[in-house]
């Protein structure tokens, strides 16, 4: 076996002839410089990736969806607000109609009470005057009769002048029942 | 692993080999000279990976910059907010200027946990030079913040103002072995957590040569794996988290 030691050598002092670790392979002195040289490597390349791309990108990303869910949160917001506007015309829209409606009813309720009084008018006016012409007839009757009264009382006194013997003078016995009938 | 045991078997007369551990070694992609720290290696190939799984997800997956995501943009943008709240929450509003820092981290590690577990697969965040690089990257960068965001106030951070007078000498000395334990337990804990999984994944298989115990290896290996997907996704977690916490013990370090 000449060439053993060389192999050893090769391998170094933490592997075995045969390829096998010596020890803990953790603590072999000669391949610290070769994990941290390139551990150093790879963290800045990492650090590099992540500064330069990364994390610029996906914060922009973020920063985005948040400003997205806020917009849409108050373009949500507005249309609510413009829901109770429009609910807000529509009861204004409501409480106009009713308005009007109790407006027209009333307007209706007073013309209809004016024909009323109107009318009702008309017949006061019409029953005054049947009740001034049945007063004028029953003043006429009343009138008639007294005429009557006086012609046959008239009648009768001359009747009775006559048959007393004496010789009425016509104008004594009107006069005479005349003032009988008046006082 | 079956002709692995056998050979060894050949070998050493034994039918069972044990090698969890070799699932670790670092070795050159091209040729079998020495790995010097340009070397390109195993570590290199998977790390690479690490960084193309996550350009394809972070940069192709959102290349439609969609306001309504595909799935791959969700988990962008899952992963940059599950961070970013992480962040906010622990450290507070001036933490947020080292968020790129700590998703970086945190990409790197969840996305190298996640690759380790494809079978060989090499885990690079299981190698202690790894985890103790970012640990101590952490504990350093935060100690410099602490200090030139607070100056000598930084220190109040080991005097317990809150704590009867007596006391606070004995917790500040705590406080501060507490402190430089950290990046310790920072990054064995990341490396101890990968390695142990992968290593017990390995024993367990290496049991499936025995054809009685077969079966029950299998379903040990099943049950395991299941368990590391969860280290995989916690570890990461637990090590970003830390990460924010250590931040705002040196941008607030009164308790």
């Amino acid at each position: 076996m000449a060439n053993e030691p060389i192999e050893t050598e090769l391998a170094g002092t933490c592997v075995d002839a045969s390829g096998h670790a010596i020890g803990m392979p953790q603590l072999c002195a000669d391949w610290f410089p070769n994990q941290i040289f390139w551990l150093l490597v790879t963290l800045g390349v990492i650090y590099f990736i992540l500064v330069r791309i990364a994390l610029p990108r996906i914060g922009a990303v973020l920063a985005e969806r948040q400003g997205t869910i806020t917009n849409d949160i108050a373009a949500a917001e507005e249309y609510k607000l413009r829901a109770a506007e429009a609910e807000e015309a529509y009861d204004k829209a409501l409480a106009d109609a009713r308005a009007e409606a109790n407006r027209i009813a009333d307007e209706t309720r007073a013309s209809i009470q004016e024909d009323l009084d109107a009318e009702l008018a008309r017949a006061d006016e019409e029953i005054a005057e049947r009740t001034a012409e049945s007063e004028k007839a029953i003043a006429e009757i009343r009138a008639g009769s007294k005429q009557s009264v006086h012609e046959v009382a008239t009648d009768v006194a001359r009747e009775i002048v006559a048959l007393m013997g004496g010789n009425a003078d016509q104008a004594r016995i009107d006069a005479a029942v005349k003032s009988r009938m008046e006082g | 692993m079956a002709t692995e045991a056998e050979v060894h078997g050949a070998e050493g007369g034994s039918a069972l080999s044990f090698h969890p551990l070799d699932q670790f070694i670092v070795e050159p992609l091209f040729g079998d000279g020495p790995v010097y720290w340009y070397t390109l290696t195993n570590v290199t190939l998977w790390m690479a990976i690490a960084v193309g799984c996550i350009a394809l997800l972070l940069v192709t997956g959102t290349s439609r910059r969609a306001i309504v995501p595909s799935r791959s943009q969700s988990i962008a943008e899952l992963a940059y907010g599950f961070v970013y709240k992480m962040v906010e929450d622990v450290t507070g509003k001036d933490g947020i200027k080292y968020f790129p820092y700590i998703f970086t981290l945190f990409l790197f590690i969840v996305v190298s946990n996640f690759l380790g577990l494809i079978p060989t697969a090499f885990t690079t965040t299981s190698g202690i030079a790894v985890t103790a690089v970012l640990g101590f990257g952490v504990f350093i960068a935060v100690t410099v913040i602490g200090f030139v965001k607070n100056g000598a106030a930084f220190l109040g951070l080991f005097w317990v103002s809150s704590a009867p007078l007596v006391l606070r000498p004995i917790l500040a000395i705590i406080e501060v072995i507490s402190y430089f334990v950290r990046p310790v337990s920072h990054s064995i804990r990341l490396a101890g957590n990968l390695m142990a999984g992968h290593a017990v994944i390995k024993v367990f298989a290496g049991f499936a040569a025995i054809a009685t115990i077969a079966p029950l290896s299998v379903l040990a290996v099943t049950a395991i794996y299941g368990l590391e997907v969860l280290v995989a996704f916690i570890q990461a977690y637990v090590f970003t988290i830390l990460t924010c916490v250590y931040l705002k013990d040196a941008l607030h370090p009164h308790h």
